[in-house]
């Protein structure tokens, strides 16, 4: 009799952790399911042709779309990544193969403040290292400080990917007369690629949403640049822009802007996932 | 019956001629392929090989025996260099190879001379099982593609994994089972032609059949490479070696004929570590 | 899968094997001896020892090698295990085949001689016995070795009658002492022979069989 409580005891606390665990799940996703719905729901009114052909309308006009934003942001996030990938992953590399020294403790330690720095900093400091110099507002500008933004996730994401890949790969290499550098390049980063990638792709998608940093360094332009060093249009700055403005079919279209950043997002994420993925 | 006894005498006046004729047993005198002379191994502060000095003669296998920690694993380590990859690792004392200090050459060049097969089955998982073979050639720069097939078939030939892989050089190589995993790690040391091969416990992580094959190849290798062997298991090491050294708290107790070692031990500890009796 | 450990096994059975036609010459030549009353015979037993002994040395020590190094099991180990037991016993076979020799040139030229009794028929019977069981080794055939198991009691019998016949002469005439406790010491020799050769057919049959037949053997007895 008491085994038979007993047991329905141990049932009965193992189905409540069980329940716990689901609504902690339903949680999480709850967000990130009310966001799919807004934009959605809220944006795709916006989405037509036009939207993705023209520029955009003076005030009091209805009609145009955001086509150099959504351009602009591509070579934003292009530039930022330019700038970002490199010096991330080389980093990440020296953090994970070479990094057993206090040097690279420093290093390690900068990285993570660096990526705790407010957004809004990174766009201030690029204002007076790139802008003022330049004397205008400028793609560069944009490019530069999204990639500064890039750099600490892609470092620490590439040297934790790179530590889970097992010693003995490496010894494997190395006793066979293969240079560390060869080793690393052709052995470990194969290995570790998955990791790198979902890295890098964090560091893209966190770019391309970025919004602070654009303002004091690509600023706005409501027509197509003509160049890199002039000001540039981006998805976030006019979704910021038009948010907040009274009229109707800006606050649509800035609703449809941000679903486009989403889907933007996701197909990089798939196309590069495709371009990246391992033969076994 | 008569017939049989006869043809038997013929041959049995001949070896009358030569009584006793135990030279069989034992081999003829090689030359010395590997030297340590008074080598000192440490970790930091650890002192990890004492004062060990001896010879690993030309297409030998030599079994290198101990309890865990007994510093075998660090002294072959020794040998290729591996063991510098660890921080704050030091060596003192003398290791040459054909007469010349390892640790005067390059050790990228060292270790092309002197491949190693591990204890856990590693091979490169990104890639395919020719790959794996192929890769220390293509990274060393070779780029000849048919030269490139022929080392890789004459290797896994070699490895005894050939008639096993051959439909499907192109799958991947971890797809293999444990003890092929092994004998494709073992062709990749051979791709790139060694002198020597260390092996560091190769059997230890396999079932009995793949490992009894590891022996019979470790048997057949020797033909053409010097073979050093890490191994925990004693039969093991009586199986497949010439000789064997048998190692203790860093230092080498004992170096002998493998048949003297386990038949006739000079000392006492060895006579207690191989017997079981230890402690 | 081949296994290199065969080899080792294939070079022992192999010096055992010759070891066999060592100690059959042996013996052959020792009884030739007896025979034909030749020193010179007696004295080739001699040197046949000798070698047969530098093989028992040799066998034994690759013996020694196979256990410490192989750990043989089951066929294999009872192949080792009856290699070292067959190789005693033709090492005592060449002993045997030494005080025959012996008792050969004690023969020569000496009373009571004469009267070789059953000598021949004894001789030729274990010599019969030692290459029937020699050969079922070869062929490992366990039918072979039964049937020297079964020849044993012949040779026991022919002794028997032998030393009776021998208590015999002597007490008939005190002059053909010498002679006849040479023969007597023949006989004695040839049956331990017998004997050895019945060991190394049971040993044949452990081997083959995986059976042991000593008890039952020496039940027969």
């Amino acid at each position: 009799m008491e085994r038979t409580m007993f047991f329905h005891y141990r049932k009965f606390k193992n189905l409540f952790m069980y329940g716990l665990c689901m609504l902690s799940v339903g949680v999480a996703l709850v967000p990130l399911l009310l966001i799919f719905y807004h934009t959605i729901s809220l944006g795709v009114s916006a989405l037509n042709v036009d939207f993705f052909t023209q520029l955009p309308k003076p005030v009091g006009e209805s009609g145009g779309g955001l086509a150099n934003a959504i351009v602009g942001t591509l070579i934003l996030v292009g530039l930022g990544s330019i700038i970002g990938l490199p010096v991330g992953i080389l980093a990440g590399i020296y953090l994970s193969e070479f990094g057993n020294n206090k040097f690279a403790a420093a290093v390690r330690f900068m990285t993570d403040v660096l990526n705790g720095v407010p957004s809004i900093v990174t766009g201030v400091v690029a204002y007076t290292i790139v802008v003022l110099p330049m004397k205008h507002f400028s793609a560069y500008a944009g490019g530069f400080a999204l990639g500064i933004l890039m750099i600490p996730i892609v470092t620490r994401t590439t040297e934790e990917m790179l530590k889970t890949v097992p010693n003995s790969y490496r010894e494997a290499a190395l006793a066979l007369g293969i240079p560390q550098w060869k080793t690393t390049l052709r052995i470990v980063m194969p290995a570790a690629l998955g990791g790198i990638v979902t890295g890098v792709m964090l560091a893209i998608a966190r770019a391309a949403g970025e919004t602070a940093p654009l303002l004091f360094t690509a600023l706005n332009n409501r027509f197509w640049h003509t160049s890199l060093d002039q000001p540039i249009a981006s998805l976030t700055v006019f979704i910021y822009n038009y948010g907040v403005s009274p009229f109707e079919d800006w606050i649509a279209q800035a609703w449809a802007g941000a679903l486009i950043l989403i889907l933007l997002v996701l197909l990089l994420s798939i196309a590069v996932r495709f371009a990246t993925r391992q033969r076994y | 019956m008569e017939d049989i006894i006869e043809k038997e005498d013929i041959e049995i006046k001949t070896s009358i001629a030569i009584p006793g004729n135990v030279s069989s047993m034992t081999a003829p005198p090689r030359t010395i392929k590997i030297k340590a002379d008074s080598l000192n191994c440490y970790f930091g502060k650890v002192h990890a090989i004492k004062n060990v000095s001896l010879t690993i003669p030309e297409n030998s296998v030599v079994a290198i025996i101990g309890p865990s920690g007994c510093g075998k694993s660090t002294f072959l380590r020794s040998i290729n260099r591996m063991h510098e990859l660890v921080p704050d690792s030091r060596i003192i004392g003398s290791l040459t190879l054909d007469g010349k200090d390892i640790y005067g050459m390059d050790a990228v060049t060292v270790r092309k001379r002197i491949g190693m097969v591990f204890q856990k089955p590693n091979p490169f998982p990104t890639m395919s099982i020719f790959d794996n073979v192929a890769a220390g050639l293509r990274m060393n720069g070779m780029g000849n593609k048919k030269e490139i097939a022929e080392i890789v078939e004459r290797s896994l030939v070699q490895a005894a994994l050939w008639n096993e892989v051959k439909d499907s050089l192109s799958k991947s190589g971890v797809s293999l089972s444990g003890g092929q995993q092994q004998r494709l790690c073992i062709a990749r040391t051979l791709a790139v032609n060694p002198e020597v091969i260390l092996m560091d416990e190769p059997a230890s992580a396999l079932d009995p059949l793949s490992t009894a094959k590891i022996e019979e190849l470790i048997h057949a290798l020797k033909h053409r490479y010097t073979v050093v062997i890490v191994t925990h298991n004693m039969q093991q090491a009586a199986r497949v070696s010439d000789a064997t050294a048998f190692f203790y708290m860093g230092e080498l107790i004992e170096y002998d004929e493998t048949k003297k070692i386990f038949t006739m031990p000079a000392k006492k500890q060895t006579e207690d570590y191989i017997t079981g009796r230890f402690g | 899968m081949e296994r290199h450990f065969e080899k080792d096994l294939d070079q022992l059975k192999a010096k055992l094997i010759a070891m066999c036609t060592l100690a059959t010459t042996a013996l052959e030549a020792s009884l030739e001896a007896v025979l034909t009353d030749s020193e010179e015979q007696a004295k080739k037993v001699f040197e046949i020892e000798r070698t047969i002994n530098a093989y028992e040395i040799e066998i034994d020590n690759g013996v020694v090698d196979v256990l410490a190094l192989q750990q043989p099991v089951a066929k294999d180990l009872r192949l080792i295990l009856a290699i070292l037991k067959i190789n005693n016993d033709l090492e005592r076979i060449g002993d045997h085949a030494v005080n025959i020799a012996e008792s050969a040139i004690g023969l020569v030229n000496t009373p009571g001689r004469e009267a070789l009794l059953q000598i021949p028929e004894m001789s030729s019977e274990t010599v019969r016995m030692l290459k029937t069981a020699v050969q079922s080794f070869v062929e490992l055939d366990p039918h072979k070795a039964q049937s020297v198991l079964e020849s044993d009691d012949t040779v026991d019998d022919l002794n028997r009658g032998m030393i009776a016949e021998i208590v015999r002469l002597i007490k008939a005439d005190q002059t053909t002492i010498e002679g006849n406790l040479q023969l007597a010491r023949i006989s004695r020799n040839l049956e331990r022979v017998a004997d050895l050769t019945t060991n190394i057919a049971e040993e044949v049959i452990f081997l083959t069989q995986a059976r042991f037949v000593k008890h039952h053997a020496a039940d027969d007895k």
